[in-house]
């Protein structure tokens, strides 16, 4: 369980935190969840300590990170993949970690079996690898110890695929086995597949949180219809609050309420669907709109 | 019902059965560290290759009756003395510059005690470094086999020349901390000096505090082997003090309180 009271980080006269808490729970999987720049990074250094925070305080397990013995073997941390020294070799980093935890060198080659990198690309210089393999790389050294906690940081970016598919079994197992998970990444999609539970952090706060049936729960209808003027006039008739995007009506109401009107009006229909987790996909877009560099896109 | 979990209460790590990382493993990953990357390892074969280098080349080209064993080692000291805080320097800041400290302080959070590791670990490579030496001269020794071969060398003079040697990898270590950038800390270990040199010859005063501020003035009496004076011991500290303890404080403190990313 990693607990986060009223975090803060203050650079200079900017918030890059702000008043952060939150629980990630034990047996469950933990999506943190924004935008580029909104903090992420900053708290998961803030739990291991390499960044000191303005305010505020982090447990994991109920210890601060520094007051754990042999930290690496309670806790695995993927902060940065890249952030090894590029001259060593894939094996050799993860021998130095085993062999400052006090591990078997086995342990090495358990893990390098297990993130799918062969001993061939094992033996090549870190500087060789491709982006995808870093990160397998880092995923390794973040299991070496036999955690029971992990806080990585965007641990999907650079895999393919099926490494993200063999990633996201791992990390529900992982969970189901009375593990704890931490994940963060920007895009709303990946963390819904994973995680269990979800944060939104936007600008340094957190704007949501919750289970991830509670943040994703239907919010309405969404329905299309081929006049659409006369649907939305219908169903403001009957009393149902509308809103209009470029192609949908977005309803407060169920299908079935908005199926009704349609059929007393004869109106034809091409779409009708509750509007699933909508309401997080607008907020999350409003986050990553206000940040955005690229201007609005006519 | 199924059966509440056993061991921690839910949520809670326990760490009991865990102890802390021992120091002297950190020692040997730090030691380690620096054979595992092409510049460390070469900067160690270099320093061997050289220091065998110099003296085989006493031997060959200059045949002296006076080429015995302290004059052997003596021509180890000056090549040793260019390497050996280059590999301080690097001992840090390899690590710094790639990034991988962060791997480092997440492992050993109490940066602390990688701090300390890293200068046990620069000490143990010096000592390597003068026993090196002394196996090269004592060979060229024996191969020279002048008359008193061995001269009137003791264990107080290789004391003096072993606390050189250290004292200059310590002193890469302190600048790699507070330059924490290879460039940076080897340019201005070697420019510092000549610097000072300039300043000594241009500002009269200076030259009379000279050995009390400048290292290698200081340190000079440790070379030659003739014992040092009390004076020359006062002075050897107060450079040590100048150079090396206090850039080595202000490194440690800004290692120790660097954000790393
Ligand atoms: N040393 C610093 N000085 C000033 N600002 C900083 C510093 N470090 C981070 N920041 C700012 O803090 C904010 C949060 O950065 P952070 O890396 O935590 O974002 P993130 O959520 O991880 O983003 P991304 O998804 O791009 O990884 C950013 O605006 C960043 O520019
Ligand atoms: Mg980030």
């Amino acid at each position: 369980m990693i607990e986060v009271h009223h975090v803060t980080k203050r650079y200079g006269g900017f918030t890059a935190v702000d008043d952060v808490s939150f629980t990630a729970r034990q047996g469950r999987v933990t999506g943190f969840l924004g935008p580029n720049g909104a903090g992420k990074s900053t708290t998961m250094r803030i739990m291991v300590g390499l960044t000191p925070a303005t305010s505020g305080n982090v447990t994991i397990g109920g210890h601060r990170y520094s007051d754990i013995p042999n930290p690496a073997r309670h806790v695995g941390v993927l902060l940065d993949a890249s952030a090894q020294h590029a001259g060593r070799t894939g094996r050799e980093i993860l021998a130095l970690g085993a062999a400052t935890m006090g591990l078997p060198e086995k342990r090495v080659d358990e893990m390098l079996e297990l993130v799918s990198l062969t001993p061939k690309e094992a033996k090549r210089r870190v500087r060789h690898y491709s982006l995808g393999m870093r990160q397998r790389l880092g995923i390794a050294h973040a299991l070496l110890g036999e955690p029971r906690v992990l806080i990585l940081d965007e641990p999907a970016n650079g895999l393919d695929p099926a490494g993200i598919h063999w990633m996201r079994g791992m990390l529900r197992t992982f969970a189901q086995q009375g593990g704890t998970v931490l994940l963060s990444s920007h895009l709303l999609h990946e963390v819904e597949m994973i995680a269990d539970d979800m944060l939104l952090i936007g600008n340094g706060r957190i704007v949501a949180q919750g289970t991830k049936e509670e943040l994703l729960r239907t919010t309405g209808t969404l329905v299309r219809a081929v006049e659409a003027e006369a649907l939305r006039d219908a169903l403001a008739d009957a009393g149902f609050p509308v809103k209009a995007d470029a192609a949908h009506l977005h309803v407060e109401a169920e299908p079935v309420q908005v199926g009704e009107v349609a059929a007393r009006h004869q109106l034809t229909l091409v779409e009708l669907r509750p509007a699933d987790g909508a309401g997080l996909e607008a907020l999350f877009l409003e986050l990553t709109a206000e940040t955005q560099r690229e201007g609005v896109v006519a | 019902m199924t059966a509440p979990p056993t061991g921690a209460p839910q949520g809670l790590l326990d760490v009991s059965g865990t102890s802390r990382v021992p120091f002297t493993r950190h020692v040997v990953v730090e030691m380690r560290k620096m054979f595992d990357t092409r510049a460390g390892k070469w900067l160690m074969v270099t320093i061997v290759a050289i220091t065998a280098l110099v003296v085989a080349l006493l031997l060959i080209f200059a045949p002296d009756e006076g080429n015995n064993f302290e004059a052997f080692l003596g021509a180890t000291a000056t090549p040793q003395g260019f390497l050996l805080p280059v590999l301080g320097v690097l001992l840090v800041t390899s690590e710094w510059g790639q990034r991988a400290a962060l791997t480092t302080f997440t492992l050993e959070p109490h940066r602390e005690r990688v701090i300390a590791a890293k200068v046990v670990a620069a000490v143990l490579f010096g000592l390597a470094a003068i026993v090196v030496a002394i196996l090269v001269a004592a060979l060229a020794t024996v191969i020279a086999s002048v008359d008193d071969m061995w001269g009137a060398y003791g264990f107080g003079d290789l004391g003096n020349f072993a606390l050189l040697q250290t004292m200059g990898i310590v002193q890469g270590l302190a600048f790699g901390m507070l330059f924490l950038n290879s460039a940076a800390a080897i340019v201005t270990y070697f420019v510092l000096p000549i610097a000072f040199n300039i300043v000594t010859s241009i500002i009269e005063q200076v030259r009379d505090v000279q050995p009390w501020i400048d290292l290698g003035t200081a340190q000079t009496p440790l070379f030659d082997g003739q014992g040092l004076t009390g004076e020359e011991w006062a002075q050897v500290a107060t450079t040590t003090l100048i150079w090396i303890v206090l850039p080595f404080a202000i490194g440690a403190w800004r290692m120790l309180r660097a954000e790393v990313k």
